[in-house]
């Protein structure tokens, strides 16, 4: 083999291998993201049943009710419309019915949505950063929810020092 | 005054690497070797100055000096004394205080131990370290000083956040730093060489051993965090495709593939512009990395958008790094001559594929990292991208890549024999056939692509094993003499070795940690037993203990297997009052390389606690695995043609000369 057709070999291989990869993202992108909504998007957008998405609001306070074997069912809010969600399994640390939640999973023929993942930050002071956002937007934010988010910001940013304590900030039960 | 003092020497320390950053220049223009000498006394003593500014603040810590913002934000006086020196770098400013730290170490070794590199070379090499340092000693002390302090002294500290509390925060940051930034020093070398124009094999025999070390370090470190994850979180995953986890596992990507084609530099002088564009990708991505973690824009773009100091100031070190550095590639790295030919399919060739799939992979890593940040900042929609999408991209990848790895040190330089590789690896095949029979059998059907993945896995560890019982000829020469020959056999053949097994195990541990896992989750209460993977685990009872600034409860499980008891297991639930916050900390029963976990959740009215209890299967295979791969880089690093210092035969060091 000549010099050019040794060259051109590896550049072929390099384009195959780029190609394959390409291809790989852009298939994993339209099938495994998930997207965020709020309550209120919810009932706008008209999501259908089975479109996996993340759920974030307030947990209304009042709406947790505790059922056999683990089972929760809690309402999540965003001071416009209420999502009733079912969830089965461990809830994080720092879930309280008044506070922010993130819930994944997707709604049901009868339009309550079934979670299978709810997250939470480990943090006296947590504002899911989506909740916060999507609550300002709204209107509906309130000034202690901005001292809170103000006070997260700094130690949750500051604390997370590597990644063995990144998970930390963001944790959840499955 | 301690606080005076660090912020000081902080400040002297910047002034020394502003001097480093030019005066050595100057000297290489003018050929002189005073001013380049600069550079050295330049270096160290940066050096001493950023450990006298990390003492002061460590001795912060340690007084609990409250009326510095850095201590009453991060400290508490009733912290156990070990957690008062790690909290040094559990937060922003002392964090970076330890990267700059690291960043002078490595400049006072090149320094120390560089007496044998040409002049200009070192000159070139310490003043581009110096720009580093310069930018961070900057980025510190305008935007992040540990060292301010407040009007009004409280009289008790904020308490450190209780996950870091734990022995994890004393080894991971260190070990993960010394390896992101270690990665400096091949950046250096490579800018320096670009600024020069010309890169001889002397230059990789020199990167080599530095990006060696410095990927040893960052495989233990993130070994390490994972592990720590682990143990601290409570939930049983050891990897979670983080942002932040992934600004450490794409240096790693990238540093692995640094690695070998500094191998192919240094043995054959061929790849010397991809080595060197790698070494700049390399440190790039672990500034792109500090960026991701200490900017706050993974937090939130918003919190990003309000307060942009820190967040932008590295952007701007960022960008003029990777793109200063990236525009002197593109002018200077055509003057560089091209080296040694080689066939597609030789020792080289197999390098060129490792590479081309490891920095493919760490692009998709960096595409999934990136793109929910990209998109939410362009239209503002917020998606996440998590596991399922790393599943599908970063795993197709690896797949072919640790086919190649026992093929790799089997073929010949130059022109190799890739039917002749294959035969040798004949037996490492069928061990990892046998391997896929057995699961297949023992796990009766199941899952179809764990025995699949297993048995690749066995065919790694085969090929490793293959590799050093045909050097060492143990079959076919008497034992004595095989002995000998393993004595003989160069240090960095037996480090690769163990690093492409820790590979093979490291996988193992992986799959049967992810198909084989048996997950428990329930309400228990005193006296109530429950069977998890044939282990008979009984809830003794509840107890409220106290610690030193936390109260914890406990619980009591004897855990039993065919009626014979084997342990007790305590895990507990920690509230720290500070805070309000509480941690879970999770009891460990290792069983050979399997392990039991239970963590508790919440106590539930009727005075029962939920329970999660976890069998891990080969789950320490995982961290055992990048150990063994840290190990074979020490092996390799000990060798004495690499050892980091070691002195060049004067032979070695007149040819080295005699080809500047």
């Amino acid at each position: 083999m000549t010099r050019k057709q040794r060259r051109l070999t590896m550049i072929g291989g390099a384009l195959a291998v780029l190609a394959v990869a390409a291809a790989l993202v852009l298939n994993a992108l339209r099938d495994s993201i998930v997207f965020f909504s709020t309550p209120t998007m919810v009932a706008e957008k008209h999501v259908g049943p089975g479109t996996r998405f993340r759920l974030g609001g307030l947990v209304q306070p009042g709406s947790l009710v505790r059922g056999d074997d683990l089972a929760v069912r809690f309402q999540v809010a965003d001071g416009g419309a209420k999502l009733p969600v079912a969830y089965k399994g461990l809830l994080p640390d720092l879930f309280r019915e008044g506070q922010g939640v993130v819930a994944e999973g997707a709604l049901d023929g009868s339009g309550v949505f079934r979670a299978d993942t709810v997250l939470a930050k480990h943090d006296e002071t947590y504002m899911p950063k989506d909740v916060a956002d999507a609550l300002k937007k709204q209107g509906h934010w309130k000034d202690d929810y901005g001292a809170k988010a103000g006070a997260d910001a700094k130690p949750s940013g500051g604390a997370v020092a590597s990644q063995g304590a990144a998970p930390s900030a963001e944790g959840a039960t499955r | 005054m301690i606080a005076e003092s660090g912020h000081y020497a902080l400040v002297l320390a910047l002034a020394l690497a502003l001097i480093q950053s030019t005066v050595p220049l100057v000297g290489a223009r003018l050929r002189d070797p005073a001013l380049m000498n600069v550079a050295r006394s330049a270096a160290v003593g940066q050096l001493l100055f950023v450990l006298m500014s990390f003492a002061a603040l460590v001795m912060l810590h340690i007084i609990s000096d409250f009326s510095v913002a850095n201590v009453f934000e991060n400290s508490h006086s009733l912290k156990p004394l070990i957690y008062k020196i790690t909290g040094v770098w559990g937060n922003h400013e002392g964090s970076m205080l330890l990267w700059v730290s690291i960043l002078a170490l490595f400049g006072g070794l090149v320094a120390l131990f560089g007496q044998n590199l040409p002049l200009s070379l070192r000159a070139h090499v310490l003043s581009v370290q110096a720009w580093i340092a310069s930018a961070f000693y900057l980025f510190i002390l305008i935007t992040s000083n540990p060292f301010t302090r407040i009007a009004n002294p409280p009289i008790e500290g904020r308490d450190l956040n209780p996950v870091l509390q734990d022995i994890g925060l004393a080894v991971h940051p260190p070990m993960l730093y010394l390896g992101y930034v270690g990665f400096s020093i091949s950046f250096s070398f490579a800018v320096a060489a670009l600024i020069e124009g010309r890169i001889d094999p002397a230059w990789a025999r020199w990167v080599r051993p530095w990006t060696l070390l410095a990927w040893t370090f960052l495989t233990l470190g993130i070994a390490m965090g994972s592990y720590w994850a682990y143990y601290e979180l409570g939930w049983g995953g050891w990897w979670f495709w983080d942002p932040v986890e992934n600004a450490s596992l794409m240096p790693w990507l990238a540093g692995t593939a640094l690695l070998h084609s500094a191998l192919v530099m240094e043995k054959r002088n061929a790849l010397k512009v991809w080595t060197i564009l790698l070494s700049i990708l390399t440190f790039s991505l672990s500034l792109l990395g500090t960026f991701l973690v200490r900017s706050g824009v993974l937090t939130s773009v918003h919190a990003f958008a309000t307060d942009p100091t820190r967040g932008v100031f590295i952007l701007v070190i960022l960008c003029l790094f990777i793109g200063g550095s990236l525009t002197l590639f593109a002018g200077r790295a055509s003057a560089l001559k091209q080296g040694g030919i080689f066939a597609p399919i030789s020792r080289e060739g197999a390098l060129v594929l490792n590479n081309l799939l490891l920095t493919t992979a760490c692009a998709t890593v960096f595409i999934g990292t990136l793109y929910p940040l990209a998109l939410e900042v362009l239209t503002g929609a917020k998606i996440s991208v998590g596991a399922p999408f790393f599943n599908l991209t970063f795993a197709p990848l690896f797949v072919p890549l640790l086919i190649a790895v026992p093929f790799g040190p089997m073929l010949a330089w130059k022109r190799g024999d890739l039917l002749g590789a294959a035969q040798r690896l004949l037996a490492a095949a069928g061990a990892g056939l046998a391997a896929i029979a057995l699961v297949w059998a023992w796990t009766r059907g199941g899952a179809v692509l764990a025995p699949l993945a297993i048995g690749l896995a066995v065919f790694v560890i085969g090929g490793a094993v293959t590799d050093l019982v045909e050097r060492i000829g143990l079959f076919s020469v008497p034992l004595a003499t095989a002995a000998r020959r393993a004595r003989g056999l160069p240090r960095s053949v037996w480090g690769s070795a163990f690093a492409h097994a820790g590979l093979g195990i490291a996988l193992i541990g992986i799959v049967c940690e992810t198909t084989w896992n048996t997950e428990h989750i329930g309400t228990m209460k005193a006296g109530d037993s429950v069977n998890v993977a044939g282990y008979e685990l009984k809830l003794e009872g509840l107890t409220p203990r106290p610690g030193p600034n936390y109260r914890e409860l406990a619980a009591s499980f004897s855990v039993s297997l065919d009626g014979e008891p084997l342990s007790v297991m305590t895990p507990s639930k920690r509230t720290f009052t500070t805070r309000g916050m509480s941690t879970t900390e999770a009891a460990l029963l290792r069983r050979g390389v399997s392990q039991l976990y239970i963590s508790l959740g919440d106590t539930t009215p009727d005075d029962a606690i939920v329970v999660r209890i976890y069998h891990k299967p080969m789950v320490l295979l995982i961290w055992f695995g990048p150990v063994l791969m840290a190990f074979g880089g020490l092996l390799s690093l000990s060798d004495r043609r690499l050892r980091v210092g070691a002195p060049r035969p004067a032979k070695a060091l007149r040819a080295m000369q005699a080809a500047e």
